[in-house]
């Protein structure tokens, strides 16, 4: 499926959106169509908002961000986020946990229940400006924990190296709370950087981090996680996300930023064609993993 | 001994010097890193370098700029998904040092990096938790690195994102609290750590040629000294040149 059918397919006006990542595979591609399809009144779910939800909620598509680190790591802010909470542009509603609450809220999510218990938030302030974070009695040492509710994405977009045609999709590297989120989540898009024969998938099934039995639709999208990386294809763009905080802080050149990079390209590979010299300068080195025995 | 060194040189330095060999430790990028680099190539060389990222026993053979760097993948011992890190890392007490940077931190080791002002209509609104909480909550030590200064450094934070030594007039305990918390703040003038007894941050060791008086000038509180106060010894010139040279050549962090 392409990435505009999928999109047009399993992302609707209102969702609960989930593109996660951490750090590594952030699917900037299905973001930008997000944006080019001018969906609306989304709920924009991830640990680390990044440049792509920044540029979500410049473009308008945010009603509301559910987040637990809101920074361009290792550069700086987001600004489009900074000026909707700051109150100097149309606000978005914000809902704040801490990482491990956000992993904990996909992790009930994906095992189906309406909580999920951990030792944390005491002597925050976190409980106090989200009434979300609540706490429970042990029913068998008397402890006070901390819960939070269980959290079901309408939809959750998983960007992975390879995948078979059914979305059996294996991730290597950095894995981040992405099989948590795709379990909790309606629907599930995949997008790969290869897509391989399934016979791939079964010589090495360990690897495989969501089932193509949850996913509703597989696109490939080589370069797809650019600025972000996909290990052993690309390296993290860093110099991106350095030259974002100069973008993102003057509302002018982040909207002349989507003008070029998002509604002036009708996909990935207009996007990268757009980009002459990126795949030279950010193409992965080898470090080739050797195969084990799956024999018995 | 070296006569010129910068003060992030000196903090990171001062920062690999609190490390011990065998520790395991949940790091930071920036000045974190660099200094649990340092104590790797210098005193600690079995130290364990655990990144939130779910990077562990990371050997980055090049500076990371982000937490999720895969450099810190390529080589390292395991890499675990961030459930795993926070639940069988972090909440089941394997973390011996958790680093962490503040944008405020008061009297009593609270650390905010919410917002400036009011949560609702923030002045300044910074990035939030990530792991800090729980680090500052399960890390059976953690250490503060950050710079002096009046705004840094007030009475009480306009938000507790990271719980200190006492809070709302309450002292931490276990089990809801089982590390020690911020136990020791490393500045650009000298080093703070926590009274056993109160919780209290107190003066415990300067840097050369810094007074206690002028120290003081940088907190928003009658800065209680230590008696035993320490004079840190100035970066020796392998530790510099460990820094300058390998670990951050293009001063990406130590500028």
């Amino acid at each position: 499926m392409s990435m505009h059918d999928a999109v047009a397919a399993f992302v609707r006006d209102g969702d609960t959106v989930v593109i996660e990542g951490f750090t590594h595979l952030i699917c900037f591609a299905a973001g930008h169509e997000i944006i080019r399809q001018g969906r609306r009144d989304l709920t924009l779910c991830r640990l680390t908002p990044d440049l792509i939800y920044d540029q979500m909620i410049a473009a308008g598509c945010a009603k509301k961000l559910v987040f637990s680190w809101a920074g361009n790591p290792g550069a700086g802010s987001l600004f489009a986020f900074r000026r909707a909470v700051e109150g100097k542009s149309p606000s978005i509603e914000i809902e704040e946990y801490s990482h491990f609450g956000m992993v904990a809220r996909f992790s009930a999510g994906a095992a189906r229940l309406p909580f999920w218990p951990l030792r944390d938030y005491a002597g925050t302030d976190l409980p106090s400006v989200n009434p979300q974070i609540r706490s429970v009695t042990c029913p068998y040492t008397g402890e006070t924990l901390a819960t939070v509710p269980a959290l079901n994405p309408d939809v959750t977009i998983v960007h992975a190296q390879r995948a078979d045609a059914q979305g059996n999709a294996q991730i290597w590297g950095l894995v981040g709370v992405q099989k948590e989120a795709a379990f909790a989540s309606r629907h599930v898009i995949v997008v790969v950087e290869e897509l391989v024969d399934e016979s791939v998938v079964r010589a090495d099934p360990n690897r495989t981090v969501v089932p193509g039995m949850i996913v509703d639709a597989v696109v490939v999208e080589p370069w797809g996680a650019h600025p972000s990386y996909a290990q052993g294809y690309y390296d993290r763009d860093n110099d991106f996300y350095v030259s974002w905080e100069a973008i993102s802080r003057d509302p002018e050149k982040l909207a002349r930023y989507l003008d070029e990079f998002v509604y002036g390209v009708s996909d990935r590979a207009s996007y990268l064609a757009a980009h002459p010299g990126l795949q030279d300068r950010l193409r992965a080195a080898s470090r080739i993993a050797p195969g084990v025995n799956y024999g018995f | 001994m070296a006569s010129e060194y910068t003060p992030n040189e000196i903090m990171a330095v001062t920062a690999a010097r609190a490390l011990t060999n065998g520790d395991v430790v949940f790091v930071g990028i920036g000045l974190p890193n660099l200094a649990c680099n340092l104590a790797r190539a210098t005193h600690a060389p079995d130290l364990v370098l655990i990144y939130e990222s779910g990077a562990v026993g990371a050997v980055p053979e090049r500076l990371p700029v982000s937490i999720g760097d895969p450099a810190l993948v390529t080589g390292c011992l395991m890499v675990a998904s961030m459930a795993d890190v926070f639940q069988y890392m972090l909440q089941n007490g394997r973390i011996g040092v958790g680093f962490l940077g503040a944008a405020q931190i008061d009297r009593w080791g609270n650390i905010n990096t919410t917002v400036i002002g009011d949560y609702a209509t923030p002045t300044v609104r910074l990035p939030g938790s990530g792991g800090a909480a729980e680090i500052a909550a399960h890390a059976r030590r953690t250490i503060v690195i950050a710079k002096l200064g009046p705004r840094t450094f007030p009475a009480s934070v306009d938000f507790i994102t990271s719980p200190g030594q006492r809070y709302h007039g309450n002292r931490r305990s276990a089990p809801s609290l089982p590390g020690a918390g911020p136990v020791m703040v490393i500045t650009d003038m000298g080093i703070l750590e926590a009274d056993a007894e109160t919780g209290e941050l107190e003066l415990t060791a300067l840097y050369p040629g810094v007074t206690a008086d002028a120290f003081s000038q940088g907190v928003g509180w009658p800065l209680r000294v230590r008696s035993s106060l320490r004079d840190v010894a100035p970066p020796t010139q392998p530790e510099l040149d460990l820094l300058r040279r390998t670990l951050d050549p293009r001063k990406l962090f130590l500028k």
